[in-house]
Formats: structure tokens, sequence, C-alpha cells
């Protein structure tokens, strides 16, 4: 039973990802919209970036997550190294946590 | 050439490498936590190795263990769904070869894919994507391996932070992208959308919901079609057929291959 649902999960998933980078070269897109698959992908990231800043099992994840992710997106926009942006995001909510905001 | 790929090889392992130690912990997280749900190893490790798909895999060990294997699969599959557009929008960037686009396919998570879309298409956005894709599958399958060992002497990755890194990390890559207005209107609605329908719909829906703003470029088009003598009103950058093509969305993100950080 286990074997099966992760064998469904597995052949599910890889399917999906295969699909669009297989169909992207059958596909007959008209010129104009082609330029919206970069476009869409963005929004996808967009939305998965803002959901797992926010959210958290369908509720708000608190204040620290939010707000290390708030410091991430200051250094991002006055283009601090990726790496600084990444510690810096997760040292602030871990402080905060380890101040006992949730 | 070869030093120029070198050091550009160099910044995007360095920036990988910061995800990928993140991922090591979480990974080691998924390990220590379904190995405790009573998940033997093998299925432990094997879901990480064939699944590969962070988000799914938590879902389906809890899933499992309340005892529903068929709403893991289904909550899972619609996790993943997202991947599909992903493929679209990535198409060649995993290589020329029918072997590269079979194998690089498994290695596509969010990541990935953010990190290869920031570059430029061409070889460049290829060896990101390779670079990260690799890089990352084994990390994650590390940081399993190290769970499944460890059990609960694995740490609290909320303790370090670092539900923040990824989020953080995710919209640090497609900032620059957003200087094109029409990626930013279609972003920002796109992301609010996932927002507000999170306490709604369940997980996985709301993030394709965000598709749902891809009316507005298209509503800009048609307004843009109707408008007389063809006087093309604000539609971004006029990206009609003068400057179509693949390289047009990577304009802006040229910048950032540059490196933001000098």
């Amino acid at each position: 039973m286990l074997i099966a649902v992760i064998l469904a999960l597995a052949t599910g998933t890889y399917g999906f990802r295969v699909a669009g980078v297989l169909l992207r070269d059958r596909l007959e897109l008209p010129e104009w919209s082609r330029h919206l698959l970069p476009v869409a992908a963005a929004a996808l990231l967009a939305a998965l970036a803002a959901t797992a800043a926010l959210t958290e099992a369908g509720g708000f994840a608190g204040y620290a997550r939010p707000a290390g992710v708030l410091v991430g997106l200051v250094l991002a926009w006055r283009r601090a190294p990726f790496v600084l942006i990444v510690v810096a995001a997760a040292g602030t909510t871990a402080l905060l946590r380890l101040l006992g905001v949730a | 050439m070869r030093t120029a790929y070198r050091t550009r090889d160099g910044r995007i392992l360095r920036d990988v490498a910061a995800i990928g130690a993140a991922m090591v912990a979480v990974g080691a997280s998924f390990g220590a936590v379904a190995v405790a749900a009573g998940l033997p190893a093998w299925a432990t490790l094997s879901m990480s190795v064939l699944l590969y798909a962070g988000g799914a895999q938590f879902m389906a060990v809890g899933l499992i263990a309340a005892g529903s294997p068929l709403a893991a699969v289904l909550a899972g599959l619609l996790l993943n769904a997202r991947h599909l557009p992903f493929g679209l929008a990535l198409g060649g960037a995993l290589g020329p070869r029918r072997w590269q686009r079979l194998l690089g396919s498994h290695f596509m998570t969010d990541e990935a894919t953010a990190f290869a879309l920031a570059r430029p298409a061409g070889p460049e956005r290829r060896r990101a994507f390779w670079l990260a894709g690799v890089l990352l599958f084994l990390a994650w399958n590390a940081g399993t391996v190290l769970g499944v060992v460890a059990g609960g002497a694995v740490g609290d990755p909320g303790a370090l932070g670092l539900d923040a890194a990824f989020p953080a990390g995710l919209a640090a890559l497609l900032l620059p992208g957003l200087r094109d207005r029409e990626t930013r209107r279609v972003a920002l609605t796109g992301a609010a959308l996932a927002v507000l329908a999170t306490p709604l719909l369940p997980a996985g829906l709301p993030v394709l919901l965000a598709l749902a703003a891809l009316v507005l470029p298209v509503l800009a088009r048609r307004r843009a079609a109707a408008a007389p003598d063809g006087a093309a009103p604000a539609h971004p950058g006029g990206r009609s057929a003068d400057h179509a093509g693949p390289g047009d969305d990577d304009e802006s993100r040229v910048v950032r291959a540059g490196e933001a950080s000098c």
C-alpha cells in the first residue's frame, strides 16, 4: 500500500514536470502568447513566495516569518548579495522567535 | 569565455549553496518527522529520491499517518500541478537533447525554476538550471538521510528561521524580473489572489489561482487590438511583433545576471 502511494505520487509529479517541458515544443502557441509563459511562471513563484511568507496550514503564519521575509525583501531591493538576503531573512525570524515573537 | 563561465558558475554555486544549506536542514526535518510518524526508512528515502517535492512529501507523511493514503496522493498531486506551467516556461532551458529533458524534468523544483528563469535564456540559463537542480536534489536527499539516521536529534528548522529563508530567496530571484511592468502586475495580482484564497481552498489551488492574473495582459492586448489605427495604448513596451521572441522577457533579467551585488 505504502509503495503504491509513493509510486503514484512520484509518477504523477514527474508527469506534471515532464509534460510541460515536452509540450513546449509541440504546443502551437500564437507568437504574442509565448512571452506569457515566463510571466505565468513568475506569477506562480510570486504566489508561492507570498503564501509561504504569510500563511501556514490555511491561516496566518505569525509575525516572525513575514518580518524575516520583509528584511530579505528590503535587502534584495538594495541589491544585497543573495546569500546575505537568505541568511538575514532566516536570522531575523530566528531571533524574533528567540525573543518570544511567534 | 571559459573563465567568464567559471566566475558566473561560482556565483550561481554560492547562491544555490545558501538555499541548499537550508534544504539539508529541512530535508533532515522531513526524514525525522517521517520516521517518527512510523514510515520505514526505505519509504522515507525513496520519497525524497523518487517524488522529490518537499511540500507534497510532508503532506503525504501526515495523511498516510492519519490513515488516508488516497487523500495523500490526490493532495500531493494537486500541490505539484504547478510544475506543468513551470515546464512550459523552462522548455529548452533543460537542454536540446531528449535525455536532458527527461532527466532534467525530475530536478525541477520551485527554486531550480526560479534560479533558471532569473538568468538570460540560452546556455547561461541551462547551466543555472542544472547546477541548481542537481545540487538541491543532492542537498534534499543528504538531509533526508541525516534525518532518518539522527531522528529526534535533528533540531526544529523553525528555530533557525528557515521557513523565512525559502520565500525570501524566491522573492530575491523574482525581483529583477518585476522591473517589467506587465510581469510585475501579473505577479503581484497573482500573489494577492493566492494569499486571499489560502484560507478558502485546499493547498495547491491558491497558487494555481495566481494564473488567473494572466487575464490582465490578455485583456490589455484585446484593448490594444480594438483601439483605432493601432494607436497602441499603454501596452508595456509594445510587445508585439517588433521585438517579440524568447529574448524579450530577459532584457530586464540580464541586469541581474551581471550580479547586482557589486
